[in-house]
């Protein structure tokens, strides 16, 4: 698959990336990269164990990212998320759905991503 | 050459998500060096370890340890975001989030998503910004130097040729532009009813030295004539107050220059007088300047307390004295009040402005001159020297094999510097040390706690604390000295900024010391303690617990004689080392068991109820052979509990039963008691 068949797959704006990062080289190496970026599974975590200053910081992280690598789709699930992970409000009224819908997202994601083509020489 | 100059520039990017980083990382990294932090900590910790040295810092808001706002706070604390432009890199949008951010001095923001365009050019933005204030700040800053030296230049100049002509020394300008100044700063004070600055009190104050500009236009034989001036000679003098302000006023440049303006009232009136009978004008009252009634005032004391070719000098007191009773013209009741308020001060003020300080002023001015002169502005050449001293330091710190470290109070940092880090496996950098673990675990809790309170109790002129302590090097323990010295700023006030120091390895010098020690107190053939040292520290145990029951016993080996006479002498040594080691195992780790000398030993044991069951165990455990030479003891015992607790005569009874046993057939123990009171002792008594 190539980077923008990946793009059109997980729901991201290959357009928008490309016009701000420029290099293909540079957004594939990002892209790649998030595979190991961090924040997902410390969001998990931290909703697991209900730390929700932990879980806002990942979240709001997951956010940053993906709105740098024009992920549109999860960018959005994890703006949802934070926003309602933002401190002064009760972690239990989270909405599991909203949660269950970013799971979903970066599963497509990652999937996408793994599906990849190797570089062009 | 600009990707050069540029690529030496630091960009501190301070952000929690390492993709984020690396995506800035890899716009900017082509052009500039890039430090990283990921928390707000680790930022401010950045900071200090370059030294401010970054070009701007990209600083992300939501954190973990410190936030950026927190960041933001401390840069604005220390200043430091004069020198450090910060540029926003939060994905925060909310207008409450982006105002706090500007109110604490943040220049820019770039919003999510990065746009590779707009980070480098608002990067490159507003380190131009910074840049070309900085140069503004310092382009301006010589200048107004520059202008405020020449036109101080002028007015000396100026005012010296009058002087000169006056055949007066010069010390009468300065007089006169330090009492002026004094006289403002005290009406200031009093009253608010002339609204001057401080800007104006020194025009004023440099105003001054023109108040006689006029009289280069007087005759030489008129004001220099040593007796009175005949009343035309006196109409005459009186014209060089019109004269000098008409020369100002006449200047073709500068006649709107504030300095000019104010030299003007000064020069036509300052020969008025409050009451309105002075010259040239016949002003009353606040019709005059305030300017002029101040030099006028100030005049006329510095003429009183002159010497002149007509008169000698008056005191202080006399001069106030004229002054106030009207005999020299008539004041502003105010001033007058200004005058006495000031006072004694007046003297000391004009001796510290003598022409040897003046010069001293001078030397200074040209120092601060050859430096402008330079390259460099001051500021940058104080920062290099800085950057210099610190390279030296780390240099020598590098070499020295000392672990040398430093501590500032604000924020609570400890940083060791690189090869003593190493040696005590710690970060360079250490940010709240009493909080931090692992520092502590080096350390020792106990050895921080002593260190802090020796250091809390330094002063600015005792500032260095010392501890001898074992720490951890290299994870093992080891004795070293810890010397430390004090911070302190502002002497005045002072404040303890933090502290420097160095820690010494004693390790080998302690042990060697221990081993000296033990030298000095133990018997060489058989490790006991020696007499000597068994006495003292048995007097101290006795002293220590006055109420605890105590038992001094001292035996001998019976025919100790026969082992060395019958196997020699290195046999006898083996028999007391074999009987010196089982002694020592039969005893309790508190008791004390010595050598007192030749074939003679001592026990002192400490007991609750039950001797007798001690004493007979130690007996038994001694008694038998060593390579077939029958080991048998005699042995006397003396306690506190007969009421004797004085070491020399707890020994000299426990002899005088050892001696009881001896004569009653050996190889037995037994007490003392009073029917062997007179009997003589074995052991000649020490004492």
């Amino acid at each position: 698959m190539t980077l923008q068949e990946c793009y059109e797959k997980f729901g991201g704006s290959y357009e928008d990336v490309s016009g701000r990062l420029r290099k293909e080289a540079l957004i594939r190496k990002f892209v790649l990269k998030f595979l190991d970026d961090p924040s997902y599974d410390t969001l998990c975590r931290a909703m697991e164990s209900k730390n929700q200053e932990e879980a806002f910081r990942a979240a709001h992280t997951l956010k940053g990212v993906c709105q740098n690598l024009a992920f549109s789709r999860l960018y959005e699930s994890s703006r949802d998320l934070t926003e309602q992970l933002r401190s002064g409000q009760d972690m239990e009224k989270v909405d599991a759905a909203l949660f269950a819908r970013l799971q979903e997202d970066y599963r497509q994601t990652a999937d996408a991503i793994r599906l990849l083509d190797p570089a062009e020489a | 050459m600009k990707s050069e100059i540029r690529k030496k520039q630091k960009v501190l990017i301070a952000d929690d998500s390492e993709m984020n980083r690396s995506i800035l990382t890899d716009m900017l990294g082509e052009d500039f060096e890039i430090i990283e932090a990921v928390d707000g900590k680790q930022a401010v910790t950045m900071l200090q370890k370059h030294n401010l040295e970054f070009s701007i810092l990209l600083l992300d808001i939501v954190m973990p340890e410190m936030d950026g706002f927190e960041v933001l706070a401390m840069m604005n604390q220390y200043h430091w975001i004069e020198d450090v432009p910060v540029i926003m890199i939060s994905a925060e949008t909310s207008p409450s989030y982006i105002e706090r951010a500007y109110e604490l001095g943040v220049t820019d923001f770039v919003s999510r998503p990065f746009d590779e365009l707009i980070v480098r050019r608002r990067v490159l933005n507003t380190i131009m910004l910074y840049a070309k204030q900085k140069k503004l700040v310092g382009l301006v800053s010589d200048q107004i130097y520059e202008k405020e030296k020449n036109s101080d230049l002028m007015v000396n100049i100026l005012s010296h040729i009058v002087e000169f002509r006056n055949g007066e020394s010069g010390l009468h300008v300065l007089h006169i532009q330090t009492i002026t100044e004094m006289l403002l700063k005290k009406l200031v004070q009093i009253t608010g009813q002339y609204r001057l600055s401080a800007s104006d009190i020194s025009l004023i104050g440099k105003a001054s030295a023109l108040h006689d500009i006029g009289k280069i236009a007087i005759p030489d034989e008129v004001l220099n004539k040593p007796g009175r001036f005949t009343p035309e000679e006196y109409e005459q003098m009186k014209t060089h107050a019109a004269i000098g302000a008409s020369m100002l006023e006449e200047l073709p440049f500068y006649g709107d220059e504030p300095l000019v303006k104010i030299a003007y009232q000064i020069c036509r009136w300052h020969h008025e007088r409050y009451d309105g009978k002075g010259y040239p004008d016949g002003l009353k009252g606040e019709e005059i300047p305030i300017a002029a009634q101040i030099v006028s005032l100030a005049d006329v004391y510095d003429a009183l307390t002159s010497k002149r070719v007509y008169k000698d000098a008056y005191s202080h007191e006399k001069a106030i004295q004229m002054i106030i009773n009207g005999e020299c013209g008539a004041f502003n009741p105010v001033l007058l009040e200004c005058l006495q308020a000031i006072g004694e001060s007046i003297r000391s003020e004009l001796q510290v402005n003598s022409p040897n300080q003046h010069s001293q002023r001078e030397i200074q001015n040209v120092t601060a001159e050859i430096l402008r002169h330079e390259e460099l502005g001051v500021s940058e050449r104080t920062l290099r020297l800085l950057e210099h001293e610190r390279t030296k330091f780390q240099f020598f710190a590098s070499l020295s094999q000392e672990i040398q470290f430093e501590y500032t109070t604000q924020p609570p940092m400890l940083s060791v510097y690189d090869w003593g880090a190493h040696q005590l496996g710690l970060n360079e950098i250490i940010m709240n040390p009493e909080e931090d673990e692992k520092f502590i675990e080096v350390i020792g809790k106990d050895n921080l706690h002593q260190l802090t309170e020796k250091l809390h109790k330094t002063t600015p002129e005792n500032p260095v604390a010392q501890i001898d302590c074992e720490i951890q090097i290299n994870g093992s323990p080891r004795w070293s000295r810890i010397i430390s010295r004090t911070m302190w700023f502002d002497e005045e006030n002072p404040q303890c900024t933090g502290a420097i120091g160095k820690v010494v390895d004693i390790h080998e010098e302690r042990l060697q010391m221990a081993a000296l020690r033990h030298r000095a107190s133990h018997d060489l053939l058989t490790g006991l303690m020696n007499h000597t040292y068994a006495r003292e520290y048995i007097q101290q145990r006795i002293k220590s617990r006055p109420d605890g029951n105590f038992a001094l016993v001292i035996f001998d080996l019976d025919h100790f004689k026969q082992a060395n006479d019958n196997y020699g002498h290195s046999f006898g040594d083996q028999v007391l080392q074999y009987v010196a080691d089982k002694l020592s195992r039969s005893i309790r780790g508190e008791d004390v068991a010595a050598r007192a000398g030749g074939d003679e030993f001592l026990i002192f044991l400490e007991y609750k109820t039950d001797l007798e069951a001690a004493i007979q165990r130690i007996f038994r455990t001694l008694t038998g052979e060593f390579n077939g030479f029958p080991i048998s003891l005699s042995m006397g015992i003396a306690t506190t509990e007969d009421g004797e607790n004085e070491y020399g005569a707890l020994f000299h009874r426990a002899d005088q039963a050892l001696y009881a046993v001896k004569r009653g057939g050996r190889g037995h123990y037994r007490y003392y008691d009073d029917s062997i009171k007179d009997t003589l002792s074995v052991i000649s008594s020490i004492d």
